[in-house]
């Protein structure tokens, strides 16, 4: 069976380490904040301008001033700091943020993500998406692995890029791939989810890849 | 020379004029001049250039000035909630220029500093890089091996900028993640405009917990009653009683 949101999310989760600082994307990678193991010490950044992210508030605690990059009322933490745009944007590309989990249109075997248009829509903007993929240190593509039927992992984009070369790892309903960005090594298949196989992965991929499991 | 005008309209007489640029603080509805960009809009100056992370909601903020087409040209990173702005854009009638909101950030810090331009990574291999120069550093060991692109600084005739607190020096704190654009763009306009919610005689705000010092700030507009809206209300439910 095809892995569900939570598990995609909880899957990617296994990318966080203890003492990182890492910034979710909208969607899925948000859900990643549910599956952070008990006794890590992990510090969400929002791009808008805080570190150390908390959760929801409680009803009638909102506060207008303290908002996450979803514009979605958040609380503050013991570890929060704020900062401005011009600073949050230094942490992200200045290298300083540990791990970015974002979502994707289309991503490519040599690590190239397509993520903020499609020609001839309306385009709502890149937002800090171009920043967090040149910037963090590593980048994991949480996305469904296919979209009306068309596989969403390619040979090459066709959908304007969000960055060239600058994904690490996908994780997709059906399995997790990695990705050298520096175009030396294959992309690798490393699981696959419950009862997922190896010939429905592949027939469901048109980017080249090598079976790692 | 008093900075503290008494209100928003007396804030912006004699600096408005067709045409210019105008930087608005905010992200989203968070941090936003809203009484400032209403008082715009009441002068009627048009073909007006913004630059802003984002273009406001329908009908609020920078909405009302897409309401009266008094802008020309956004200059932003994400302008997502707005189908007046999605219907002028696609009609031809707007104008925009997307940049990374890093990049915009970056490009506001830098005008205000003198910088003229800077090379990013960000973008590099993208629509955004097309046309511009590309560079590397190969003689430099921390930036070497990659490419890099040239974003030049950014100037504004006038910024609006909104803080929590403000002394009559000019000198301004922000609250939360309200302070976001507005620190940076109180550096790179030709005059910058200041709402604050609570404004102080000066010596009351204490020196070391000063955001953006007076000097970028000419005029100040005391808005205690702000309108402070929510775009997307997300809450828990409060934890059951423990018996």
């Amino acid at each position: 069976m095809a892995w569900s949101r939570e598990e995609m999310a909880a899957r990617a989760a296994k990318e966080l380490q203890d003492g990182f600082y890492v910034n979710l994307g909208i969607g899925i990678p948000t859900l990643v904040s549910n599956f952070i193991p008990h006794g890590m010490s992990v510090q969400l950044q929002s791009e808008n301008g805080m570190m150390g992210m908390g959760p929801f508030p409680y009803e009638g605690e909102e506060d207008p001033d303290l908002i996450n990059a979803g514009k979605q009322t958040v609380t503050e933490l013991p570890t929060t700091s704020y900062f401005s745009s011009a600073d949050s944007f230094a942490m992200i590309r200045g290298g300083h943020i540990d791990l970015s989990i974002l979502g994707a249109m289309q991503v490519a075997q040599n690590g190239d993500l397509a993520n903020w248009m499609i020609p001839g829509k309306m385009v709502k903007g890149m937002g800090g998406a171009m920043d967090l993929v040149a910037g963090v240190k590593k980048v994991v593509v949480v996305m469904e692995h296919e979209a009306k039927g068309e596989s969403k992992l390619l040979k090459a984009c066709t959908l304007p890029l969000t960055g060239a070369g600058v994904v690490d790892m996908v994780v997709t309903d059906l399995g997790v791939f990695s990705i050298d960005r520096n175009g030396k090594e294959p992309m690798r298949l490393l699981e696959l989810a419950p009862s997922v196989t190896l010939d429905e992965i592949t027939s469901k991929t048109e980017a080249d890849f090598v079976s790692a499991l | 020379m008093s900075k503290v005008y008494t209100d928003a309209k007396a804030a912006l007489a004699g600096v408005l004029k067709d045409g210019m640029t105008i930087m608005a603080g905010g992200f989203g509805l968070c941090g936003v001049a809203e009484t400032l960009v209403e008082a715009i809009r009441e002068a009627g100056v048009k073909d007006l250039t913004v630059i802003s992370n984002n273009a406001g909601v329908d009908g609020i903020h920078l909405g009302k000035l897409l309401e009266t087409r008094q802008i020309k040209k956004m200059i932003s990173s994400y302008v997502g909630e707005n189908k007046l702005f999605a219907q002028q854009y696609l009609s031809g009638e707007l104008e925009l220029e997307f940049n990374p909101q890093g990049t915009l950030a970056e490009r506001i810090r830098a005008g205000g500093a003198g910088i003229p331009a800077f090379f990013t990574a960000t973008g590099v291999g993208t629509l955004v890089s097309e046309g511009k120069e590309i560079r590397e550093f190969p003689n430099d060991p921390h930036f070497k091996g990659r490419k890099y692109v040239m974003e030049t600084g950014l100037w504004a005739d006038v910024a609006l900028v909104h803080a929590w607190k403000g002394d009559a020096e000019g000198n301004l704190v922000y609250r939360k993640t309200a302070r976001n654009f507005n620190p940076m763009m109180a550096t790179a306009a030709t005059v910058t405009i200041a709402e604050v919610e609570h404004l102080f005689p000066a010596g009351e705000i204490d020196p070391d917990h000063i955001h953006t010092p007076g000097i970028y700030v000419k005029r100040l507009v005391h808005v205690p009653n702000a309108a402070k809206r929510i775009e997307n209300r997300t809450t828990r439910p409060h934890p059951a009683p423990q018996h």
